[in-house]
């Protein structure tokens, strides 16, 4: 029971709310539907003026998306064998035949990869890094909690050069360990001061009654602490993710090669064989699951993560 | 079960000392209370018995042995938390058996001794819920269980009934009395509440700003208390206190109190100076013929007594009086102390002076 009743919103107002809410998210879903039904267009399609919202659905640019293309000479199109996969015909219909797969599968691989990795880093150091901030006297705690926080206090692309010039020194340009670690640099400030904003909130008793029924402190921590903080966690490592996945202007700056991620190899496609729009768009698309994948799984600590600190239990 | 013993102990949190220089022993088989004030050093003791602090120096033996610098998982003591403390993510069943995997209990073990504890606690049926739900006095059932699941040397508890409604405090204050006289486990019991240190314990220290006032039995504290402070926390209502100056030698068996003489339990040193002569409510006695004079300011009816308030040459004074005897607003009445049960402080150090009566209490 609380102490103070709000009254129930009148039909009006849940009217006008709905409608607000509904507005917003057309505005906001606008460019995602846009950008999704654009993957599924033809080549002309796509470019067409007035735009097409009806249009007859191809996977050309999916196609195009993962493999490279190249154009025969006629006579030589006409004595192909006839195509064997349904991919085939669709890059025959253009007049071309796939030369091999692009390195969209690759990017996207270092994308996962670098992104899920430094939100495991950030979430590992973060969760220890908070739980000694929130339980034990550390020597200058305050001083060291707004030196970590210091490191967002400027946008982090204003140390590109330094960084881009440390990381040729060290060898770490263009490697999947460097992009990990420098967004683990970034996220790490966030990942301690939510996650020990979330530990604060555990009473400490938890932990002392598992000291005393014969647990280490570092049992305790993992059998008590870790599964009353899930929640933190959870929308702990989806900030993290967001920011790794999303990430343009590092990646852009530091990996070429072997380390590159999806986010500047995607404008890359343009140029390739012309202003492939549907390409791009098949591209984001697919660009787009994973962390909405990982956001929905754990969408019910998300709203937790939010709002927490405002309600108190 | 253990012998608890604790000498010199002390704890400093920086510049403040909450416990400076404790000692008692805890018999084994007692149920042994520390009551005080909020802040008064009780917490942080319960807590360096069972080692989520560490003494600044100081002694603590459990069985003989020093343990003192160990942490709590080495001690074998199990603790009740104000608020329980039962994991939230485990279920009732789960939360008991909870110290007894961390040691390594073979599993049909666990599942006997589980059944056994819920029997005795009356918690069959709900051994299988999650905790969030439960009511108070099944959490509480549930800490205990959990307490007692594993035969620790002593059980220590923070308040336990702190939580709790004050109707089900009675209930289950006479549960876990009843719960420690079968099982005989020395029990350490912090609380603020003196009824409840008084109604549950067989012995009590009582605790003010980080000083052991006084150590003894329920009946010593409350009809010898050795200070002021013990006076006047416990008892509802306090221990009267009639200031004045006056002095009496060795040996006296009575003392002047302004124009009248006072008998008292006779004295075993010299008292002088400002003084302090305590009276409970329940030893003093309306009679027209006491020369002691005082005019009655108020009356409380409790039922069968009644709590009449006086005021006098030397302060205002409360009477514990059958509700049957008439003392009416505004009447001058004398007033008579049991002599027996006088006790007599001095004022600035707030000690108890020595008597017949209290010679063999134990000072904090």
């Amino acid at each position: 029971m609380s102490a103070y009743s709000v009254t129930e919103p009148t039909g009006r107002s849940k009217l006008v709310a709905g409608l607000l809410v509904t507005l917003y998210a057309v505005v906001t879903l606008l460019p995602l539907v846009w950008i999704i039904s654009t993957g599924f267009k033809s080549g002309p399609d796509s470019i067409s003026y007035p735009p097409k919202v009806v249009f007859d659905p191809s996977l050309e640019g999916y196609v195009n998306l993962f493999t490279t293309r190249t154009r025969v000479a006629a006579e030589e199109f006409q004595n192909l064998p006839p195509p064997e996969t349904w991919y085939d015909e669709i890059v025959r219909d253009s007049g071309m035949v796939i030369a091999g797969p692009s390195r969209f599968g690759e990017r996207f691989l270092n994308s996962v990869i670098i992104g899920f990795g430094s939100t495991f880093l950030s979430i590992f150091l973060g969760t220890l890094a908070a739980y000694a901030f929130s339980r034990f006297k550390v020597p200058l705690k305050d001083d060291l909690l707004f030196f970590i926080l210091s490191t967002r206090m400027m946008p982090p692309i204003a140390v590109a050069i330094p960084i881009y010039l440390m990381y040729r020194e060290l060898g770490l340009s263009d490697t999947h360990l460097g992009m990990i670690l420098l967004y683990t640099a970034v996220n790490i400030s966030l990942a301690v001061w939510l996650l020990k904003g979330f530990i604060d909130e555990i009473p400490r008793e938890y932990e002392e009654a598992a000291l005393i029924d014969g647990y280490t402190r570092f049992q305790a921590f993992r059998k008590v602490v870790l599964p009353q903080a899930a929640t933190g966690i959870a929308s702990t490592a989806i900030f993290c993710l967001i920011f790794a996945w999303n990430e343009y202007a590092f990646a852009v700056l530091l990996t070429s090669g072997t380390a590159q991620t999806a986010p500047p190899f995607i404008p890359t496609i343009i140029g390739v064989g012309g202003q492939d729009w549907p390409a791009v768009a098949a591209g984001a698309t697919i660009f787009l699951l994973p962390v909405m994948i990982f956001t929905i799984l754990l969408r019910k600590h998300l709203l937790r993560g939010i709002t927490f600190g405002a309600v108190r239990k | 079960m253990a012998e608890i013993v604790i000498r010199n102990l002390r704890k400093e949190f920086g510049a403040f000392t909450a416990v400076k220089g404790s000692s008692f022993t805890i018999r084994d088989g007692e149920f042994f209370m520390l009551l005080g004030p909020s802040g008064c050093g009780k917490t942080t003791t319960l807590r360096m018995i069972a080692g989520l602090e560490l003494p600044t120096s100081g002694e603590i033996l459990i069985d003989g042995e020093d343990v003192s610098q160990k942490p709590a998982s080495q001690r074998d003591i199990a603790m009740v938390f104000q608020m329980f403390a039962l994991y939230p993510h485990l279920n009732v069943r789960r939360n008991i058996s909870y110290p007894l995997v961390s040691q390594g209990v073979p599993k049909s073990q666990i599942a006997a001794k589980v059944a056994e504890v819920a029997r005795i606690l009356g918690i069959e049926d709900i051994l299988d819920k999650p905790v969030g739900g439960l009511s108070g006095g099944d959490r509480q059932r549930v800490a205990l269980g959990r307490a007692i699941v594993r035969n620790p040397k002593a059980f220590m508890m923070d308040e336990p009934l702190g939580a709790l409604d004050a109707e089900f405090r009675e209930h289950m204050a006479e549960e876990l009395r009843a719960l420690h006289d079968r099982m005989r486990a020395t029990t350490v019991y912090v609380t603020h509440d003196q009824l409840e240190a008084m109604q549950m314990g067989d012995k009590i220290v009582v605790m003010n700003h980080g000083v052991v006032e006084q150590f003894g039995t329920p009946q010593e504290i409350y009809d010898h208390p050795a200070t002021l402070f013990v006076a006047d926390f416990i008892g509802s209502p306090a221990m009267n206190f009639l200031r004045f100056d006056g002095q009496a030698r060795a040996g006296a068996q009575s003392i002047a109190l302004g124009d009248t003489v006072m008998d008292l339990p006779q004295l075993q040193e010299d008292a002088a100076g400002a003084l302090v002569l305590g009276v409970r409510p329940e030893h003093v006695t309306l009679a027209d013929d006491a020369l002691y004079r005082g005019r009655v300011e108020a009356a409380e009816y409790l039922g069968t007594t009644q709590i009449v308030t006086l005021s006098t040459a030397h302060g205002p004074v409360k009477a514990r009086i059958p509700s049957g005897q008439v003392a009416r607003v505004g009447e001058k009445v004398g007033l008579r102390l049991n002599a027996r049960t006088l006790a007599l402080f001095d004022a600035n150090s707030g000690r108890a002076f020595r008597t017949a009566a209290n010679a063999g209490v134990h000072h904090g």
